[in-house]
């Protein structure tokens, strides 16, 4: 299954990655570039997340589907660690923490692998949300109640749920590309899932990028200058106007045609902003500036994955919805 | 063997799941003969200070630790006595001539460094509790012996009072710069300034 455009698309990122990472060292290596040590450090720290990255979808290349949803299974995992560590909680909250370590995280994976999406779309907002509080409750300590389940939902929310609609694109029932019709038709869908999957995850980071970049430039209006003062509305449509236009350049690796890929890259952009403003805002109010402070040496995955957890579900449904008008699915209730 | 291969496993594990970042603030790892002592908040506490310290010196670290808990069952039973060495004090029995700290000061020689938690029983996590005076006494008696002030934090959340399973969160895990009971310190005195240590890690 190793075909010309997949293997094209991984070589291109490759090649720009390694470029990137040889720009990087040799700006570390020098003290009198003229740029920020701060910014050349955030691009050295990005560019190791994007090799992570890289290797987890390499991995799923390689090793299939059930690889790719346990390598997110744990990405979660880690990240929910990081976003309870920083999370008070009381005595009171610790079995239900451990259910939703230890069962509410796998299952969600679970069903998500075996691709119920009737299942793993409900399980966590009506019956985990459900049972949290409930659980909360059983333990007997009223005190901030409503506070402390919130905390525990929203946790559970964006760091396992969310992030679990990206390996659930590969079990989107994708029409087959165009330069696979002599193929299987079902290693054909597997590979267009794998390509939708490895072009959104390429899109909302290069579209972090792309608005780190534009805010840059001198003119700074300042969107929200308590949450988060390196977010301007020049990074935001900048970032928006030129991840689309780099998606539309893609297209041919995505079932849609090449407007719905700006499209759907734009959105991914706008979600990804999203994602990342709602995490400053949560990181502000508990006084740190990284998850990954907060545990040296851990790095924070956190940090990394905000704009992921956001974009999955949106482009997830907004690709089902192409599916639905193009009648790829057929939508009944 | 066995029990090298036990503890080098035991080891990764506890460093795995209590995703235990370690700090040296102003003090280094070394081989010479030292009292850990650290705020306790859970059961899992000398495990994990034990397997924050680089494998030469965890060989001579023994965790001081009640023989009651870690005498039930035989797998405590194994890694107390084969992986952790550790130096179990019957709680229900302690007599006048044969007190803990006279035992710890035989059992050590001139050769291990022992970790102990001076609060005695688990703290609720939120305030260290007042030290009790065996720190003081082990100090008297062996003036040498450098004391390393140790602050686990979030312990509490993983494993906390009355509970059997843990939560994987992350701790974090700081060894403080040395101090010694100084000539003629007053008791009282020296387990306040071992306490303040303590708590001053947390902050920094």
């Amino acid at each position: 299954m190793y075909d010309a455009v997949t293997l094209i698309l991984v070589l291109g990122v490759v090649v720009l990655l390694g470029l990137a990472t040889a720009v990087a060292y040799a700006l570390r290596r020098r003290v009198d570039s003229g740029i920020d040590p701060a910014i050349v450090e955030t691009f050295w720290v990005r560019i190791r997340a994007w090799w992570l990255l890289c290797s987890v979808l390499a991995g799923a290349y390689l090793f299939g589907h059930t690889a790719t949803v346990v390598l997110f299974g744990l990405i979660s995992f880690w990240a929910l660690r990081e976003f309870i560590t920083l999370t008070p909680t009381r005595p009171g909250d610790h079995r239900t923490l451990f259910w939703v370590f230890f069962v509410g995280t796998p299952l969600q994976f679970v069903l998500v692998g075996i691709g119920k999406y009737w299942l793993y779309s409900i399980v966590i907002p009506v019956y985990a949300f459900l049972l949290i509080p409930a659980q909360i409750a059983m333990s007997g300590d009223p005190k901030r109640f409503l506070e402390r389940s919130a905390k525990i939902m929203a946790g559970l929310l964006i760091c396992v749920y969310c992030l679990a609609y990206a390996p659930a694109l590969l079990t989107l029932p994708l029409p087959p590309p165009g330069d696979l019709a002599d193929v299987n038709p079902a290693t054909a869908a597997s590979i267009a899932g794998l390509r939708l999957l490895f072009f959104f995850v390429l899109m909302v980071q290069m579209s972090d990028v792309l608005q780190y970049a534009w805010a840059q430039l001198p003119s700074k209006h300042v969107i929200v200058p308590a949450i988060n003062p390196n977010k301007t509305w020049e990074g935001l449509l900048g970032g928006t106007v030129s991840t689309a236009l780099l998606g539309m350049t893609l297209w041919w690796a995505t079932p849609f045609p090449y407007w719905l890929a700006a499209v759907m890259s734009a959105v991914i952009s706008l979600a990804g902003f999203a994602g990342s403003l709602t995490m400053s805002a949560i990181k502000r109010d508990r006084g740190v500036k990284d998850y990954g402070t907060l545990v040296e040496g851990h790095g924070g995955v956190l940090d990394r994955i905000d704009s992921l957890c956001f974009a999955a579900p949106v482009f997830f449904h907004f690709t089902l919805c192409y599916l639905v008008v193009i009648g790829v699915v057929k939508f009944a209730f | 063997m066995e029990a090298k291969i036990a503890s080098a496993i035991l080891a990764m594990l506890a460093r795995f799941l209590s995703g235990a970042s370690v700090r040296w603030i102003d003090s280094q790892p070394d081989e010479c003969q030292r009292v850990y002592f650290a705020n306790h908040t859970s059961h899992l506490d000398a495990v994990v200070i034990w397997s924050a310290l680089p494998p030469a010196i965890r060989q001579l670290a023994r965790p001081v630790a009640a023989k009651d808990y870690w005498t039930a069952g035989p797998i405590r039973r194994y890694m107390s006595r084969r992986v952790f060495n550790a130096l179990l004090i019957d709680r229900t029995e302690i007599k006048v001539h044969q007190s803990p700290v006279d035992l710890m000061i035989r059992e050590i020689a001139h050769r291990y460094s022992l970790i102990v938690f001076p609060e005695g029983s688990r703290s609720s996590g939120e305030e260290i509790g007042e030290f009790k005076s065996g720190l003081y006494y082990l100090c008297k008696k062996r003036p040498d012996l450098e004391c390393i002030p140790v602050h686990i934090d979030n312990m509490n959340r993983i494993l906390p009072r009355g509970e059997v399973l843990p939560v994987p969160l992350l701790t974090r895990i700081s060894f403080g710069p040395p101090l010694w009971l100084e000539r003629g310190e007053p008791k009282a005195d020296f387990l306040f300034r071992a306490r303040e240590a303590v708590r001053n890690l947390k902050e920094m």
